[in-house]
């Protein structure tokens, strides 16, 4: 069968404005769209412009706006869109374009940073030879966390993120934060839940699930930013406490 | 752009980051990666790191070196593989110290499960030794690095693509390349370079491997005058999904999952009556493709069905989640209600640039010391993993060879003066992108690419024999001969990937013909290299590494004793 993608095209350096580009490849109805952009890169347009490696959803390279929705081209296949209707490519929003699906990545590696706390990632003592002892359940805790590749494809999908508030931390930080402050191995979290207690923190988040629709890796990424509030209320302005801020 | 450093680590999967760990406690460290450093390869391991902490049964780090060396089929350096069996505990510890995930047993420690070619009692019957999390434990792993890394202030330079090593003096003295978003020249200047840059599985045409794993670091150093140790031994990974080569980790045979052929039959039972679906890798490859040759395919097709339909939903959820979820997004199979179709996929280099126990490279292959340069992990050959490496044998040699070339890299750096770099660096690095940009001949990148693919699929693979190894370097030296003749499709500078393909391709035309030329030589079968022409293991003859220098004429070969300690090399049957 063939595909026809229409593909966002910008050179910021060289373009005045994006524009699109259509192809049309031979694909059969299992391939990825990530082969078949690999099919235009290769035997049609060597400048066109992708990030890619692992090719089965591990890596996090590959996350781009595909008709409209962030996903990861390597997860997707040509049957799970439209026969005979073009599919539409463009990268992911929020984030600059460097160049047609290629996008600065360093604010999205910069927030992630920023939820660690000044001391690092400090955990309990533990004898030096044995591990931390940690429940079934404990460790269940935080088990959503840690499938998260980093793709950015929550942060693009948010609304906040784009557009109510930039300098919103974004879900996948969050998340990172959900994972150290749920795991009952780490030294206390209080500096990590200031830290997401900001302004630009957990609370700038609306409940819209847009990042847990698009997750590639199905967490529960909005169930998890809930959690992280709920926390902050209980550890850092417990009842009748008074104070409003600090413990 | 010139960098200064104390040592720069290329690539920042998990041997590069636990080095980066070690070094950066006293030393300037500039880790540097072709991709975002969180897409490392390292993070698509899945089923675990093997450790004898014995907690779930009586373990000893004597039983995991005698299955590394037996898996090895005694092809791996004893005083090595005692050093990775006796280290493997402390190593995984300090990871959960750090923070790493582990799944947990009943009593709150870290959980094991069973892998292939791991057992008690020096092959009695299969131990639970393998440390993991779910079947994403190579994830976790380098995300915590990762974090570490980020707290500490580690410098990570991303999308640079180094493409040589430069020396002076007789000394490495750091890296050249050029930074993708635009073109222009990275340098960074080091008195220590470690070469973490993984394997090359994308010379196959069916690879657990991601498009990046290209074989970088083995070209640089082979393009620097140092040979490469047993390449002919590449290892392909029994279970990867039919047509696509992703890999279906060997923990959900562990968990219970069984092969099956076209009649129905576990036909493990056959070729390994012990261990059966538990069998190192090499030998369930060869058991499936032997299969499929004799018409017991899946309806005489060329691939078989991997069962876990017996297994629980909550058994596949808990502990094999990445796997089902690979299998319904790419085959729209539940697989708690069908068998997954499964065929042998490329996804280790046992070989790689010599070093010793310090992970130091050693310039002429044997022992003496190229000051300064380092290499761990799959790139390199320290050789543990000998002719054929075990699962969960590899985050382990991640960990205890990376840490080792991280504490080196220190002492080596505060003992060691700076050298000057050789003259006119930038300007060789920009001319050589120049020149490459120039290319305006017939041949395409994706066209050699795939002939290459094809004919190493077809002739150097699983099986091998004197004619098709002869056919074989024929066509990789034509292949070569058309690199001559390159042209790229357009010019410019920035993210072009084009022109990193072209890079990345000879690099692997290159490493093509070492694998070739050192399967053709050796005239025996041991591990995962099968010659149907010699199909016994012959100790008299071949007990012993290859080396493969790059010399004026051509290649070179070379040979080095395995060193033996504790177990003498005896026949291997599971």
């Amino acid at each position: 069968m063939y595909v026809k993608l229409k593909i966002f095209r910008f050179d910021p350096l060289i373009d005045k404005e994006p524009h699109y580009d259509t192809f049309v490849v031979e694909a059969d109805s299992t391939d990825r769209l990530l082969d078949c952009l690999n099919k235009v890169r290769w035997e049609q347009d060597g400048s066109l412009a992708y990030r890619m490696s692992c090719a089965h959803g591990i890596c996090g390279s590959d996350g781009m706006t595909i008709n409209g929705v962030s996903a990861l081209a390597c997860q997707k296949l040509v049957r799970d869109y439209e026969a005979d209707k073009e599919i539409l490519f463009e990268p992911l929003s929020v984030f600059p374009v460097v160049k047609d699906l290629v996008v600065d990545m360093d604010d999205f590696f910069a927030k992630e940073r920023s939820v660690h706390p000044s001391d690092g990632i400090v955990l309990t003592e533990a004898e030096e030879d044995k591990e931390h002892l940690q429940t079934i359940e404990q460790r269940s805790r935080f088990d959503d966390d840690i499938k998260c590749i980093m793709c950015a494809c929550c942060v693009s999908a948010c609304p906040v993120s784009q557009k109510e508030d930039p300098e919103y931390v974004g879900p996948a930080a969050i998340l990172r934060a959900h994972r150290y402050i749920f795991d009952s191995r780490m030294k206390d979290q209080f500096e990590r839940l200031q830290i997401m207690d900001k302004p630009h923190g957990a609370w700038s988040c609306k409940t819209y699930y847009r990042c847990t629709l698009v997750c590639p890796k199905a967490i529960q990424v909005t169930k998890h930013i809930l959690e992280v509030r709920r926390k902050i209320l209980d550890e850092l302005r417990p009842k009748n406490s008074g104070s409003t801020q600090h413990v | 752009m010139i960098h200064e450093c104390d040592a720069a680590i290329i690539g920042a999967g998990i041997a590069g980051l636990t080095a980066a760990l070690a070094a950066s406690e006293t030393c300037n460290v500039a880790v540097i990666s072709k991709v975002y450093a969180s897409r490392s390869h390292s993070g698509a391991a899945q089923g675990g790191i093997a450790a004898a902490l014995g907690n779930e049964e009586e373990d000893h780090w004597e039983w995991h070196m005698f299955d590394t060396v037996k898996g090895s089929d005694y092809l791996a350096d004893q005083d090595i593989a005692e050093i990775l069996a006796r280290e493997a505990p402390p190593r995984v510890i300090e990871l959960e110290h750090l923070g790493v995930p582990f799944s947990r047993d009943s009593e709150g420690k870290i959980e094991q499960r069973l892998f292939g070619g791991h057992t008690r009692n020096f092959g009695e019957a299969p131990v639970r030794r393998a440390c993991y999390a779910s079947d994403r434990t190579g994830r976790v792993i380098m995300d915590t690095l990762y974090d570490h890394c980020l707290v500490r202030g580690v410098k990570i330079f991303n999308e640079v693509f180094v493409t040589s090593l430069l020396t002076s003096e007789g000394l490495c003295c750091g890296v050249s390349g050029y930074e993708l978003a635009t073109g222009e020249p990275m340098i960074f200047h080091a008195k220590a370079v470690l070469l973490a840059t993984g394997g090359c599985g994308r010379i196959f045409k069916t690879t657990s491997m991601s498009f990046a794993a290209t074989g970088d670091g083995f070209a640089l150093a082979f393009d620097a005058g140092v040979p490469l140790e047993d390449m002919e031994f590449v290892q392909f990974h029994p279970t990867g999904i039919y047509g696509l080569g992703i890999l279906v980790s060997e923990a959900a045979r562990a968990e219970g999952g069984v092969l099956r052929n076209g009649k129905g039959e576990r036909f493990m039972e056959r070729y390994a009556p012990l261990l059966k679906d538990l069998a190192p890798r090499d030998i369930i490859s060869r058991a499936i493709l032997t299969e499929i040759a004799e018409g017991r395919g899946i309806g005489g097709s060329d691939y078989v069905y991997l069962d876990l339909t017996h297994l629980s939903k909550e058994q596949l959820q808990l502990k094999l989640s990445e796997v089902t979820s690979f299998v319904r997004t790419y085959l729209g199979i539940d697989a708690s209600e069908s068998p997954i179709p499964v065929a042998p996929t490329c996804h280790y280099m046992m070989g790689g640039i010599p070093t010793d126990a310090q992970a130091r490279v050693l310039g002429d292959g044997k022992s003496a010391v190229l000051p300064g340069l380092y290499a761990a992990g799959e790139c390199a050959c320290v050789s543990v993993h000998g002719a054929n490496r075990l699962g969960t044998n590899s985050l382990v040699d991640l960990v205890v060879f990376g840490r080792r070339a991280g504490l080196d890299i220190a002492d080596y750096v505060s003992k060691n003066p700076s050298v000057p770099l050789p003259a006119d660096v930038e300007l060789k690095i920009s001319s050589r992108v120049d020149a490459l940009l120039a290319a305006d001949g017939k041949e395409h990148v994706a066209t050699i690419r795939e002939e290459m693919e094809k004919v190493m699929t077809r002739l150097c693979s699983v099986f091998r024999d004197k004619n098709g190894l002869e056919q074989a370097l024929n066509k990789v030296h034509e292949l070569q001969g058309k690199m001559a003749n390159l042209g790229l499709s357009h010019r410019e500078k920035r993210f072009n990937y084009e022109l990193e393909e072209s890079v990345e391709l000879n690099n692997m035309l290159k490493l093509s013909e070492v694998i070739v030329h050192s399967a053709l030589q050796r005239e025996e079968s041991r591990g995962a290299h099968y010659r149907n022409d010699f199909p016994e293991r012959n100790d008299e003859a071949w007990l012993k590494h290859t080396l493969v220098f790059h010399v004026a004429t051509g290649l070179e070969t070379l040979y080095k004793p395995v060193v033996v300690t504790r177990f003498e090399p005896k026949p291997r049957v599971y």
